[in-house]
């Protein structure tokens, strides 16, 4: 599942677009997206270094 | 100004105006090459993503004179710190430049730049890469987005120059998943008011930043980038770079009342060297080619290198009408012959240092200074750890 993202912490620094084994997640103008590639392995959780990834609800 | 569906030609484009690419496309206009960097951020250089300690020894390699507009502090030396408080100096009278100075990268990255448009590279800013274009599965270009108009830009040859988190590179197939045991994620504050010697940049080793180590880059008397990175591996969520970071900064009186005017998150690949860096029409540079030193995280000075090469090579090749695969080989061949054996060396040895305890930290950093580092080499650090602590010389040599 995919995780949640807290948009108020994401500095948009790119470590979690780069670190992602599946190339799930890409830099928008204003935000971020986590597309359906999205394998829900967490590495994202662990690697952002403001802990804006959590979860997901369900 | 582009217009929807207009179609640009070029010899030379390259994706990213980070260091790498405009020195890439700086050696790359001087050969004669025409010469496009398109750069998605709004600025060249803005936001900064960088501790901004540099090593300054390769300056004439790349026929730069004039760092004034750079260059913040000139430093006298590194010190490295083992958890229990051992520390080791390294003067940089002996170091022959190694250490350096403190930057301002954004007006490093923005002089970079300068640098390729006085050689005739041309410059597109918020322009983004959205795809490859390939014909026969051999990349001819790229199509872009600037201020919501879409346009493509022909070449001869591609240069991937979109650093860690490169998608030219996954575009283009030749893409390696880094291990998470390879990326450190960091985090730094650039703080000011605080007290510090501001003529050396220090690290601290250990299990305060686990797998990496914390650092302090000062900017001047009162202000300095503090920061750490800790390897990805070692994380499981409950604890952020960030975390980490603020309880370093707890527990250093000095930094304490410190007040941060600035903020950076980033992550950075202490990876091997690729196994490979170009494909049929495309090359690789700088951070997307992982050419970071593995055992300090720096990737601009290996960047500037390959980045001279690649826009060397890529005038050439478009001269000799050959940007084939087979053909941009050489190219690996080039910058693997200047610097594969060090980021393989330096790789090896981080590998072992990542295993090393905070004791073990202590030993090696209190025998390290008891040496007389105007002569320090792999013989001498081994003589001064034998002389203090002839039983951990095994592991020494193993890690060396």
């Amino acid at each position: 599942m995919k995780p949640e993202l807290n948009l108020d912490k994401c500095m948009r620094c790119g470590a979690c677009v780069g670190s992602c084994p599946a190339n799930a997640i890409f830099l928008k103008e204003y935000t971020l997206e986590v597309n359906d590639d999205c394998t829900g392995c967490g590495l994202c959780i662990n690697v952002c270094p403001m802990g804006a990834f959590s979860k997901g609800g369900k | 100004m582009v217009k929807q569906g207009d179609i640009l030609e070029y010899d030379v484009l390259v994706i990213g105006g980070g260091p790498a690419g405009s020195t890439a496309a700086r050696y790359a206009a001087k050969n004669g090459a025409k010469t496009l960097v398109i750069e998605k951020r709004q600025e060249i250089g803005s936001p900064v993503r960088c501790g901004e300690g540099m090593s300054l020894a390769w300056l004439d390699e790349l026929d730069i004179k004039d760092t004034t507009k750079w260059v913040s502090r000139y430093m006298s030396g590194a010190r490295i710190y083992s958890p229990g408080g051992y520390m080791v100096e390294i003067n940089e009278e002996y170091a022959g430049n190694e250490v350096g100075g403190v930057i301002e990268r954004d007006a490093f990255d923005r002089d970079m730049a300068r640098l390729a448009a006085e050689e005739g590279a041309h410059f597109m800013v918020k322009t983004s890469a959205v795809e490859l274009l390939k014909e026969d599965g051999k990349v001819v270009g790229a199509k872009a987005t600037h201020l919501g108009k879409e346009f493509e830009i022909h070449a001869k040859l591609v240069i991937g120059a979109d650093g860690f988190e490169s998608q030219v590179g996954r575009w283009a197939g030749i893409y390696e998943a880094i291990k998470p045991k390879d990326i450190m994620t960091c985090f730094q504050y650039r703080l000011t008011n605080i007290d510090i010697d501001a003529d050396f940049v220090n690290f601290f080793m250990g299990s305060g930043a686990p797998g990496g180590y914390a650092w302090i880059f000062p900017k001047d008397e009162k202000t300095a980038n503090v920061g750490l990175g800790v390897q990805l591996s070692r994380l499981d969520g409950s604890k952020t770079p960030k975390d980490y970071l603020d309880d370093f900064i707890d527990s250093h009186p000095g930094l304490k009342k410190g007040k941060p005017i600035d903020m950076v998150a980033g992550a950075v690949s202490v990876t091997h060297p690729p196994e490979r860096s170009v494909a049929d029409g495309i090359i690789l540079v700088g951070d997307a080619s992982r050419v970071v030193d593995p055992i300090t995280g720096g990737g601009i000075v290996s960047g500037l290198k390959q980045g001279k090469i690649a826009g060397e090579f890529a005038a050439e090749a478009v001269a000799e009408g050959r940007t084939d695969a087979e053909y941009l080989k050489r190219y690996e061949t080039l910058w693997r012959d200047k610097l594969e054996n060090k980021l393989w060396r330096n790789y090896m040895a981080k590998e072992k240092a990542m295993e090393l305890s905070d004791k073990m930290f202590d030993k090696i950093i209190d025998a390290l200074s008891e040496l007389d580092l105007k002569k320090v080499n792999v013989e001498t650090v081994l003589e001064g750890v034998r002389k203090k602590y002839p039983g951990i010389m095994e592991e020494i040599e193993k890690m060396l």
